[in-house]
């Protein structure tokens, strides 16, 4: 029993609740959180605060992995949550744990208590 | 007190050559000389030859100034314009100037420049006969040039003549050249060079008369009607400009009994026939040659300082070379291209890419260059010209340039210019250092001409130095930054730019964006953030009603219809048209406020009201109240209509002619929800106290009252720019139609991100003017056009998600639904 409950998931939706190359956000435990999918169907999860000026990543456009934030354009990673080209190694959005079982994206549970 | 013990150094001319020989001796010793300018013009010392571009509308005056009040006031120079020196005494060292002013002198400079010759034809003192010399010509001719179908006359094929009319045609005018002989810009360039500037010319609206006498100015009440020619043709225009020649301004040296021959005759240390006297620039004669290009005075003025500080720099003459500023038309010349006894010619010609390439020598040296459609290396050309250059073993490569002859026998092109010393000079119209450029390139990472020249300045004037500021560029930033040669690509994505992306979308049918990647070759399988909001707006433009708008390929506040805030919160602006509104409305903006406990509002800049600090969640709800109040989305978010400002017009304001505000409306109810490459503004003032400020949106409307003129091309944020004036309509329906057919060429024409303004300054006004103003079947399908698109266009956004469209957009993810274990 205890080993069923140390890694548990938390359903949050449908993969298609997210449109592709798109991003919805949900409450998590420390603040939003940002879940994205790729237009390969991929799905990413980070904390929705920009490593720049805490801009939502969840309101940005979704390309390839990475998204451009909202606020003042900054690329970052989607899969690492670093900032990326000329801005790369300034800072980084936390990953969540996410994963996608039978069309549906689970979170780390731990993330949203 | 200082000052009593300096000598007084006084120059006449407040232009290029005045101040740079002060600049020359400021650098040198800067407390030597109390100096006092005097200055016919009333500006500041400016650019002159710059005037070209301002004339063209490609640079304003404030961007050609040269020293600004700043600079003088910084080194206790006395400045006195429109104060034009009237004698000299040099008994006594005194000058005379207007108004009375009387200044003695221990040193004087002579640098009163030239006066534009004007033919004594009959009628040449006719109200529009301008010359092309300084600021109050160009100012002139901007004046003529406002005249609807307006046609300038330029007598003069040579570089001032064709700038002039290159200009003009810009500025919306029918533009033709008269000119005496068979070949343009003679005395700079051979046949084959001429006929394909004619065709260059042609290209940009000028057109060309060769072989064409002038006979008599014609006019009437005052004002020219047309040129006679000699062959009896009549070419019936509004202006005409001479621009046939120069003549050093020797005037006051004569009559003050300085030695005069054509110029203002000096020695290799630019002292005239009075040891206290100087003279420099366009009005002196040195050696039996006078100038009319800026190099050999920067010459000149620093033989002059070094004189004037006790250095022992002396004028040994110049050597020059021309280049002709009209956009997009390189042409380079030196020496003697023409070649003559003795010499050989080598020809190089690209009928493709319209180039051609002529190298004249003699004995193993170059003796001269023409240079057409690609003038990368007249510079270099040049160089070796000038240093009598033993070329014969490069003989067989020198025509393909310098890059190809160099890499060709293994030598490093750029190692001359990487030992170049960081103080010398590279552009000397602005007086740039080397190390000034590299560093602003390392500093800004700059990585196109075109930044370095906005930063530096280098290159931005004559262009002559443009292959060395280039070859600096590539030195300091790497190789890769200027292969890319033609259009700017659209993104990193791709190597095509937006005009050819818009084109293919049109002719081959592309429907959608990952049909256009496909075609266009996209080096990213989804594109970026850059070229995908581009790439919607472009396939909702050509496919009304067929495209489906890619809400992923939009920035968030055109996703979510409101602008976002720096805390991640939103603005709501309802539409209030052409700024009126009404109890109702303001009622129910405050019943909202109450209602959703909205933090703040603010009335905006563009006559409406601001509901700030709404959360992403309440907007549908926020919307559906506003909606029944019968108010919909302004778009203050959107590459799309913003405001129609207006003012009170002739409904209640005293001076009103028309009404604008009712104009205003009507056109905001017409043109609100169109989307377009950029935001678009626009404003209706009731009389030209304009107190809409219509003459800095991108269209204008201000009543007269014989009807209403359009203005286009304003802007007042990043850039402040005044608009131009496009035409003048008659009624109000034919105002609102005119207008609608602006908006969509510029919607079919304009890049993603490209203000009116800019597109403009792009395709020229008079493009557009041909296109809608003088073309009223063109006008009519391009506004059928316009109301097509607004069928599709037309619908709030807000309703729509008010009643629950892309409603998970506004709720994020619901509460987890179930807890799973592994
Ligand atoms: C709200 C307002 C300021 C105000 O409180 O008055 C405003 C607010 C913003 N302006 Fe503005 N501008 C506002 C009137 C203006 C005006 C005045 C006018 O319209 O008469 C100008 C100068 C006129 C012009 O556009 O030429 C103006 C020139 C700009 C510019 C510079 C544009 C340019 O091409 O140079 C930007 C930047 C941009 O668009 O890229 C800008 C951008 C912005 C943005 C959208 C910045 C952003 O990207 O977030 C601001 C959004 C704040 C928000 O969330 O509401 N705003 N802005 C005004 C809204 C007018 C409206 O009712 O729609
Ligand atoms: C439209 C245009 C384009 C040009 N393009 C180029 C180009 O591409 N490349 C190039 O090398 N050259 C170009 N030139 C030529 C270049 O501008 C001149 O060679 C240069 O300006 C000459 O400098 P200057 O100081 O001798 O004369 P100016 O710059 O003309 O200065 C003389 C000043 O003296 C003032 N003055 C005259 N008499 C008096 C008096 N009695 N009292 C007080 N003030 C007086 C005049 O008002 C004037 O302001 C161009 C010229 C024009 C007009
Ligand atoms: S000027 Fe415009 S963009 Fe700048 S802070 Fe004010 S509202 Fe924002
Ligand atoms: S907050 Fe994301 S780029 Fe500034």
């Amino acid at each position: 029993m205890s080993t069923i409950l140390e890694r548990p998931w938390v359903d949050v939706c449908a993969l298609t609740d997210i449109p592709q190359r798109g991003a919805r956000r949900i409450a998590g435990a420390s603040g939003p959180i940002a879940v994205f999918r790729t237009g390969d169907d991929e799905v990413f999860a980070l904390v929705d605060r920009c490593p720049h000026k805490q801009g939502p990543l969840s309101m940005g456009i979704v390309h390839g992995t990475s998204v451009t934030c909202p606020l003042h354009g900054r690329n970052v990673d989607l899969a690492s949550g670093q900032l990326m080209g000329a801005d790369a190694g300034q800072g980084c959005a936390p990953r969540i744990e996410v994963r996608v079982v039978g069309g549906r994206i689970e979170l780390a549970a731990e993330a949203l208590r | 007190m200082q000052n009593e013990a300096r000598e007084k150094l006084i120059v006449i001319g407040n232009g290029m050559a005045g101040c740079r020989a002060v600049e020359e001796v400021l650098k040198r010793d800067p407390d030597r000389y109390e100096i006092v300018i005097f200055g016919a013009e009333p500006h500041v010392n400016y650019n002159r030859i710059m005037l070209s571009p301002v004339l063209a509308g490609e640079k304003r005056f404030a961007e050609i100034i040269l020293n600004d009040q700043a600079w003088y006031t910084d080194n206790n120079i006395t400045l006195h314009t429109s104060c034009a020196v009237t004698a000299i005494d040099t008994a006594t060292r005194t000058v005379f100037a207007e108004g009375g002013v009387a200044e003695r002198y221990d040193r004087l400079i002579l640098a009163t420049g030239s006066d534009a010759v004007r033919l004594p034809l009959p009628g040449a003192d006719l109200q529009g006969v301008i010359t092309f010399r300084d600021l109050s010509d160009v100012e002139a001719m901007v004046k003529a040039s406002a005249i609807d179908g307006g046609r300038a006359v330029v007598i003069g094929g040579g570089l001032l003549g064709l700038e002039a009319a290159y200009g003009l045609a810009r500025r919306g005018m029918k533009a033709t050249v008269v000119h005496l002989l068979d070949i343009l810009m003679e005395r700079q360039v051979d046949a084959s060079a001429s006929h394909l500037l004619t065709e260059a010319l042609k290209e940009r609206g000028v057109e060309t008369v060769l072989g064409a006498q002038s006979e008599e100015i014609v006019g009437r009440d005052g004002h020219v009607t047309a040129l006679q020619l000699k062959d009896g043709r009549t070419l019936p225009c509004d202006i005409v400009v001479m621009a046939v020649g120069i003549r050093p301004n020797v005037r006051l040296a004569k009559v003050s009994g300085l030695a005069i021959a054509r110029g203002i005759v000096v020695d290799d240390t630019m002292r005239t026939s009075d040891p206290a006297v100087f003279a420099v620039g366009e009005c002196a004669e040195h050696r039996g040659q006078c100038y009319g290009l800026v190099a050999p005075i920067w010459e000149m003025c620093r033989a002059l300082a070094g004189t004037l500080t006790g250095g022992d720099e002396t004028y040994a003459g110049s050597v020059v070379s021309t280049r002709l500023k009209v956009s997009g038309v390189d042409v380079f010349s030196a020496g003697r291209f023409a070649g003559g006894d003795g010499c050989e010619d080598i020809v190089y010609r690209d009928a493709g890419r319209g180039v051609y390439k002529r190298i004249v020598l003699e004995n193993g040296r170059i003796a001269g260059t023409v240079l057409f459609g690609d003038a990368v290396d007249g510079s270099w050309y040049f160089d070796l010209m000038r240093a009598g250059a033993d070329v014969s073993d490069i003989r067989e490569t020198l025509v393909f340039g310098q890059a190809a002859t160099e890499g060709l026998r293994g030598l490093d092109p750029s190692a001359a210019v990487a030992a170049m010393a960081d103080d010398a000079e590279v552009c000397g119209c602005n007086g740039i250092c080397k190390g000034a450029i590299t560093t602003a390139i390392t500093a800004k990472k700059l990585t196109s001409l075109d930044s370095v020249r906005a930063v530096t300045k280098a290159s931005a004037s004559c262009g002559t130095c443009t292959p060395l500021v280039e070859k600096l560029l590539r030195l300091t930033a790497g190789d890769s930054v200027l292969e890319h040669k033609g259009p700017k690509p659209l993104c990193p994505c791709t190597h095509c730019g937006h005009g050819l992306v818009r084109k293919r979308i049109v002719e081959q049918g592309l429907q959608s964006i990952p049909a256009v990647m496909q075609a266009m070759e996209w080096t990213t399988p989804d594109g970026c953030a850059s070229c995908r909001p581009a790439l919607n707006y472009y396939l909702l433009c050509a496919w009304p009603g067929l495209y489906r708008d890619d809400a992923q390929s939009r920035f968030v506040n055109e996703r979510v219809h409101a602008n976002i805030q720096k805390d991640g919160t939103y603005s709501v602006v309802p539409r209030m048209w052409g700024g009126m509104t009404s109890s109702k409305e303001l009622r129910a903006i405050a019943d909202v406020v109450d209602r959703f406990n909205i933090p703040a509002v603010k009335v905006t800049g563009g006559q409406r009201i601001d509901l700030l600090g709404v959360h992403k969640e309440q907007l549908p709800a926020v919307w559906a109240e506003l909606n029944a109040a019968g108010m919909v989305s302004g778009h203050a978010y959107g590459k799309a209509l913003r405001t129609v400002k207006t003012c009170v017009g002739s409904e209640w304001c005293r001076f009103g002619t028309q009404d604008s505000t009712g104009l205003g409306v009507k056109l905001e109810r017409l043109l609100w929800g169109s989307w377009t490459p950029a935001k678009v503004k626009l404003a209706v003032s009731g009389c030209p106290r304009n107190c809409a400020e219509a003459t800095c949106k991108d269209i204008g409307v201000v009543c007269v009252d014989s009807g209403y003129e359009i203005h286009i091309g304003g802007a007042a944020g990043l850039h402040i720019k005044g608009t131009e004036l496009l035409t003048k309509v008659r009624g109000e329906r034919d105002t609102i139609e005119m207008i609608a057919a602006i908006l969509q060429l510029y919607r079919e024409e304009g890049f993603y991100l490209e203000r009116v303004y800019k597109w403009m300054d792009r395709v020229g006004i008079a493009s557009i003017a041909a296109r809608v103003a003088d073309d009223a079947a063109g006008r009519n399908a391009l506004f059928e056009r316009f109301m097509e698109a607004q069928r599709f266009s037309q619908d709030d956004p807000w309703a729509a998600r008010a009643a629950g469209h892309d409603a998970s957009e506004f709720q994020g993810l619901g509460a987890p639904l179930r807890v799973a274990a592994e």
